[in-house]
């Protein structure tokens, strides 16, 4: 069971390896789906079962179809054209290679991390995670479908056009559109 | 079967859980930095956000304190809310300036 860990950790982080470097937009979006799948199953190595569905319908099922969704509709699923210069590109990746091992390094250098006192095998069923989510946390979450309706309404006003066909966010009018587009 | 899981939760120290998330997130935000394709560029957010969400998991079950999951819980609502907005603002951005090149978006330089 510990090798399935490590099996899994170089899926994912052979996918996410494969979502910064594909060029073509869809072939990340997949390798970004093949790598959210690798994380449900660590959840659920980490019995955490409720996480775990949630992750899968919220993430693979609802975010990525949005992405396909989005890439589709905008005609993306092509190869894209311009690269950041090769200077750039190696900068990146320093950059992020550098923040792994400093982090890395703090965590082996400097942070001490507990062994667990007591060990609970039932905490990630919904049982406890819903007990403590309605009762400890009920006002974040209250909150959080106020967050969701106002990103509702930003989405709306932001997509919204007029009746003469101007854009409602950018004042830019049907017949500025057709003069850009051509 | 969940034998095996409790199992894996004692063996795998929580060490190696905190490196591959690490690794997951400097992966991202390499990407962040690496890519001028703004849908590439959110996907790789959802790969950071994805990355803390594994550690605050793994020390939640490690602990036994079922409110870590909660966090990760409300993670992903914020992630959801950010995604719609995000790509919303994609396809304006498509609309107003015919790409969807980051570099575009530099209105706002001093």
């Amino acid at each position: 069971m510990a090798a399935l860990f490590y099996i899994l950790a170089a899926l994912s982080v052979i996918s996410a390896l494969t979502v910064v470097g594909a060029r073509n937009p869809v072939t990340s979006v997949i390798a970004l789906v093949v790598c959210f799948l690798s994380i449900a199953a660590h959840y659920v190595l980490l019995n955490a079962q409720f996480l775990a569905m949630v992750h899968v319908i919220v993430y693979t099922g609802a975010i990525m179809v949005l992405f396909l969704f989005v890439i589709m509709l905008l005609n993306l699923n092509k190869p894209d054209g311009p690269r950041k210069s090769l200077a750039m590109r190696l900068a990146a990746a320093v950059a992020g290679g550098l923040l792994f091992i400093t982090l890395a390094a703090a965590v082996r250098q400097g942070v001490q991390i507990p062994p667990a006192a007591g060990f609970d095998p039932g905490v990630g069923l919904v049982r406890s995670v819903g007990h403590v989510l309605f009762t400890e946390f009920l006002l974040p979450f209250e909150v959080s479908s106020v967050l969701f309706l106002s990103a509702i309404v930003g989405v709306v006003m932001l997509a919204k056009k007029d009746k003469d066909g101007t854009d409602q966010a950018t004042d830019i009018t049907e017949a500025e559109r057709a003069r850009r587009a051509a | 079967m969940e034998q095996g899981i409790l199992t894996a939760i004692r063996t795998v120290p929580l060490d190696h859980y905190v490196l591959l998330s690490f690794l997951l997130f400097g992966i991202g935000a390499a990407g962040v930095a690496l890519r001028r394709n703004t849908i590439i560029v959110l996907m790789c957010i959802e790969l950071m956000f994805n990355s803390v969400n594994l550690l605050l998991a793994a020390f939640s079950a490690h602990h036994s304190d079922p409110r870590g999951q909660v966090f990760v819980f409300f993670i992903m609502l914020v992630a959801a809310a950010e995604v719609t907005v995000g790509l919303s603002i994609l396809v304006m951005m498509k609309r107003i300036v015919d790409s969807v090149d980051v570099d575009q978006m530099n209105r706002l330089k001093g």
